[in-house]
């Protein structure tokens, strides 16, 4: 049934920590690596090995420098699934019926054996969430793994998403946004979670935490520098010699590293 | 959007098929025998075909029939009903012309409205797209209808009204053009909504998610046919609306009447074209590209 429910009992979804993430692919690899193995069609790949690789992925990571009005640029690390929104224009615009929003606990799926791959569904998202398998001709969408969430079979410890359980920096949150007493939508309240584009109505569930505003960056960014300065600058022994002897001949001397010392002496 | 020709093929042919089976329908004094039969066979040639075709950039077109059962919400569920009314109801009708001679004006009247409710339903699975702006307003249904009647008026050998209908469906399209050029503006959607990082600063794309690329560049960042947009408009226009409407107002429209239609097919199939490639989805952003 492709209209959306209007409520759902539970909203399931992640929280996803911009300032936390160091862009790693971990979560993107153990996404694939799930996925493939389990709820519906494998996740193909076409030309793995080849000139031109492409595959079907559920979770990507795009990096973006943000520049400020004044100060250095930043680097922010962005993973971007499927946000299970409450408004999710992908469902109302399959004309199967495979693509539904559970009321249970608002997770959207697709359910690939009536999925005839027409591509309706990945036009209407407007977050580039769903990919067409193109070896399995139907639509695959992150399931927000619920073959695991809910898999008794597994250790409790394992009953997340699989991006959330591998995340090696903890940036990503698994819980239930309709209840503002869950600790992902504390997280929400007090770090500021937002929509991505709100403008689009489409309601996600999934929000993220913006990058914290980096209280150092107007100092020097390059901490490191002084500390490779070169080291050998007053030579002792035979190329001490060496070195005053062609200082005394004529013609202009190279100090390539004289307004590094200067700086240096100011700290 | 990635132009598919099999959805191009389909939304040009099915909607002059479906606007000559709107004009045969409405015919006061519809054609019968051999002339009805003609016409009828040139028409279904042309709708079913589009609708055939349609079938071919689907991932698992065995299981097409499944999509009858969304009507509720789905414009192309509504599409596939509309369509498959139309061609039924309009096959009574022409039986009724071709074999009885006899004209069953409500069956006519009741199948070239659900002609036109096709080609609604067509261009409402794109108007609805609020990820495509440059789609997503109410020039385009009018756009397609506009089309498909002229269309259909030339087709049918109505030479007065396709000269009015076919400047009509050109202020439409000028209309669309000039308007869709300003949409994706207009939907307030930026890289800085789209990664929520604005209030931070400007953002620019600084390493894609993937080196090569995916489903989504291919399906949905088509840049490459934009390069030549404006000379494409041109050429579609002189096609579709000029050539046509010229050589209809010289002496013998029967004869010209042939390559009027040939060039205005021609024509709708160029604009048609640009409607997909022109079209940037918001999804683009992501990656920093329209």
């Amino acid at each position: 049934m492709t209209q959306l429910p209007e409520s759902t009992e539970r909203k399931l979804g992640l929280v996803i920590d911009l300032d936390t993430c160091v862009g790693c692919h971990a979560c993107v690899i153990a996404c694939k690596g799930w996925n493939t193995e389990h709820y519906g069609a494998p996740l193909s790949d076409q030309d793995p090995y080849g000139a031109e690789p492409s595959g079907t992925f559920l979770n990507r990571i795009h990096s973006y420098e943000v520049q400020p009005e004044t100060g250095p640029a930043q680097l922010v690390h962005f993973p971007k699934s499927c946000l299970h929104c409450e408004d999710a224009p992908c469902v109302t615009v399959c004309p199967t019926g495979a693509s539904y929003k559970r009321t249970e606990d608002g997770i959207v799926l697709v359910n690939e054996t009536d999925c005839i791959g027409c591509g309706l569904c990945a036009w209407a998202c407007p977050y580039g969430a769903r990919e067409m398998d193109r070896a399995e001709g139907v639509m695959k969408k992150c399931t927000l793994c619920v073959d695991r969430i809910y898999n008794e079979n597994l250790p409790e410890i394992d009953r997340t998403p699989a991006c959330v359980r591998t995340c090696p920096a903890g940036a990503r949150h698994f819980g239930d946004l309709g209840d503002p007493r869950s600790d992902v939508s504390r997280l929400v309240a007090e770090r500021g979670g937002m929509d991505l584009m709100p403008e689009q109505g489409t309601k996600p569930v999934n929000k993220y935490l913006p990058p914290r505003p980096k209280d150092r960056l107007d100092q020097e960014t390059d901490i490191l520098a002084p500390l490779l300065a070169p080291v050998a600058e007053d030579a002792k022994g035979f190329l001490g010699w060496l070195d005053r002897t062609l200082e005394r001949l004529p013609g202009p001397a190279n100090r390539p590293s004289e307004p590094r010392r200067d700086k240096r002496g100011e700290r | 959007m990635h132009p598919a020709p099999s959805i191009i093929a389909f939304s040009t042919f099915s909607g002059l098929g479906l606007g000559l089976l709107f004009w045969l329908g409405i015919d006061p004094d519809p054609p019968t025998g051999w002339v009805a039969f003609t016409f009828f066979v040139i028409a279904y040639v042309l709708a079913v075909g589009g609708l055939v075709s349609s079938t071919f950039h689907l991932g698992r077109p065995e299981r097409a029939i499944k999509a009858f059962t969304q009507w509720r919400s789905s414009w192309l569920s509504r599409e596939a009903w509309a369509s498959v009314a139309a061609l039924v109801v309009m096959a009574l009708y022409g039986l009724g012309l071709v074999f009885f001679d006899a004209n069953w004006t409500i069956l006519g009247w009741l199948g070239a409205a659900l002609a036109m409710l096709t080609v609604l339903t067509t261009s409402m699975i794109y108007t609805q797209m609020k990820t495509v702006p440059r789609w997503n307003m109410w020039l385009t249904p009018v756009l397609f209808i506009a089309l498909s009647l002229a269309g259909g008026a030339l087709l049918s050998g109505r030479v007065t009204i396709a000269i009015w209908l076919l400047a009509l469906a050109g202020a439409v399209q000028l209309g669309w053009w000039v308007v869709g050029d300003t949409r994706l503006v207009q939907s307030g959607t930026t890289m800085e909504t789209a990664t929520g990082l604005g209030p931070m600063g400007t953002v620019r794309s600084f390493e894609p998610p993937h080196t090569g690329t995916n489903y989504l560049l291919d399906e949905m960042v088509h840049v490459v046919g934009r390069r030549h947009a404006q000379k494409l408009r041109l050429i579609a226009f002189g096609l579709m609306i000029v050539l046509p409407i010229l050589l209809l107002l010289l002496p013998f429209p029967h004869i010209f009447g042939i390559l009027a239609l040939l060039s205005h097919a021609a024509g709708v199939l160029a604009s048609r074209w640009l409607f997909f490639a022109e079209a940037e989805h918001v999804v683009g952003l992501y990656y920093g590209m329209r």
